[in-house]
């Protein structure tokens, strides 16, 4: 080390340390597994970006607008047998419908599930990056990771780009040795543990919904039908959710995938009762 | 031929020994004993005291750290670097605790110490830790644990364990010793740990620091006093047992 300062030759790592702010060149050697933020390997900033206000720029009428996908509602709810998550499936870009058959929930393991709304490139990318992290939990430690610790990880993830405008809702669902789990995790680092929770610009109508029929000591088919309801309702008002219901349950051994139904034909019937 | 292979720790021997790191491990075997046991809901860390000067204080020399609530740790330590692996770990157990809203197991704690070591054994311009270390504890759900690390980075979990200067013969009485009868208690499992030390410390109870886990307890370090009457109860019933061996004999 003496050596190398006589010769003025400045290693990797130190350079690194030059280039991003507050030197914290000791994470190159990583035994800390949870640091995530603008310092580290995985998605260093240059110093001076502002992405935040590169977006608003880019939402004025006069120049070149980029809208990005945002739209959505996703419900989930915990009852006496688990815990019930609903989302719908369009991804819109302003007034574009990009597409109609989006799977808005990502299946981290097989008792980890993780929810989208807002931009669906930041949920799908922090998604996966935590569904990363969870497997080298596991194999590091032998252990599933406890579904607290994998909110808070995707938090800390939020948190290490706080005001870069990013934009993400999700709900961390899953079962580990405290019970059924919940959690909502969103871009500005917001983590709430609770029974109930519903994110996206549908969310106000899907609230309304499950907040009417929802009882902890619901059957398993009452539970099913109130998540249907939830998204097909708020799909029904809300310009930018629709498509198809996707809808898990959390068991104590796991989750199933209980349905995939087209939330026209949930409209139709529903009215054919109703009327 | 060593000395040809041992200048830097980045330069293995050719018949494949990295002769820092050995002596390393040498200068471990120099230090004071210490023996840790593992119980069934207790766990025993005793260490040999060195006599301590008369105008020294005594409180001050403490090797046994608690790193959290639920473990601790002793190292024996030579010369330098004594702070940084409590600290670090000590830090480390918070920050667990703060990102994963549990616990460290004994065993995360553990591979933590020893990834740190290792890495001082495989970077130039650094030297091995000249430190071996037991480590105790409960895990979150209430298994008893002692592993121990060597300054190679290694790391191994044992049931009853020593390191120091005796090791071998206090190793060789536990092996002997290590029964379920003999830690099925509290009591038990401690006076096996200080009957251990006995065979290899000078003075008696004077030079013994013992310090006792129970499981959802925090961490203990018994008093004088407390070794002194345990140690009496030993004698006591070494005595009894001789006694009785000389009635069989006789009669």
């Amino acid at each position: 080390m003496a050596l190398l300062q006589v010769c003025g030759f400045t290693p990797y790592a130190e350079l690194r340390g030059q280039i991003l702010p507050a030197g914290q060149t000791h994470l190159v050697d990583r035994t800390n597994h949870y640091s995530f933020g603008t310092n580290t390997q995985e998605f260093a900033v240059p110093l001076g970006v502002d992405p935040s206000g590169f977006l608003k720029s880019c939402n004025r009428e006069g120049g070149v607008c980029i809208d990005l996908n945002h739209g959505t509602t996703t419900l989930a709810f915990k009852f006496k047998h688990g815990v019930i998550v609903a989302v719908d499936s369009r991804a819109s870009a302003g007034r574009y419908l990009a597409s109609n058959d989006v799977n808005k929930v990502i299946e981290i393991n097989p008792y980890l599930l993780g929810t989208m709304s807002g931009s669906a490139a930041d949920c799908q990318y922090w998604e996966r990056l935590l569904a990363k992290e969870c497997r080298l939990y596991r194999l590091r430690n032998r252990q599933r990771i406890s579904v607290a610790a994998a909110s808070k990880l995707l938090c800390n993830m939020m948190l290490g780009y706080r005001g870069m405008g990013l934009s993400m809702g999700s709900m961390i669902c899953g079962w580990d040795n405290e019970g059924p789990g919940l959690y909502y995790v969103d871009d500005q680092g917001t983590r709430l543990s609770g029974p109930m929770f519903s994110t996206g610009c549908g969310s106000s109508f899907a609230y309304g919904v499950v907040d009417s029929g929802y009882r902890d000591d619901m059957s398993v088919e009452e539970a099913y039908e109130l998540g249907r309801r939830g998204i097909a309702h708020a799909t029904h008002r809300d310009a930018y959710s629709g498509g198809v219901v996707n809808m898990y349950h959390m068991q104590e051994d796991g989750w199933i995938k209980v349905c995939k139904e087209d939330v026209s034909e949930l409209i139709h019937r529903y009215r054919k009762g109703m009327f | 031929m060593a000395t040809r292979y041992d200048r830097a720790i980045t330069v293995f021997s050719p018949d494949g020994h990295l002769f820092q790191v050995e002596y390393a491990q040498e200068a471990v075997k120099k230090g004071s004993t210490a023996v840790g046991i593992r119980g069934k809901d207790i766990v025993v860390l005793g260490v040999e005291k060195k006599s301590v000067a008369k105008l020294q204080e005594e409180r001050t020399v403490r090797k046994i750290c608690a790193l959290d609530e639920h473990v601790c740790m002793y190292i024996f330590f030579n010369l330098f670097m004594f702070v940084q692996p409590f600290d670090i770990s000590r830090v480390e157990c918070q920050s667990h605790r703060l990102t994963v809203e549990d616990p460290v197991t004994v065993e995360y704690i553990t591979r933590y110490i020893a990834t740190l070591k290792q890495r001082y054994t495989q970077s130039n311009g650094r030297r091995p830790f000249g430190i071996s270390a037991l480590i105790v504890g409960f895990d979150d759900d209430g298994t008893p644990r002692l592993y121990q690390t060597d300054p190679s980075g290694t790391y191994h979990a044992w049931k009853a364990n020593a390191i120091g200067r005796s090791a071998k013969t206090v190793r060789e009485f536990l092996e002997k010793n290590y029964t379920d009868e003999a830690i099925a208690g509290d009591n038990e499992t401690i006076k096996l740990a200080i009957k251990a030390l006995l065979e290899v410390v000078q003075s008696g109870g004077k030079n013994i620091e013992l310090a006792v886990i129970r499981r959802n307890q925090p961490l203990k370090i018994l008093e004088a006093k407390e070794i002194e009457t345990l140690v009496a109860e030993i004698e006591k019933e070494k005595e009894e047992e001789a006694e009785k061996k000389k009635q069989k004999k006789s009669t």
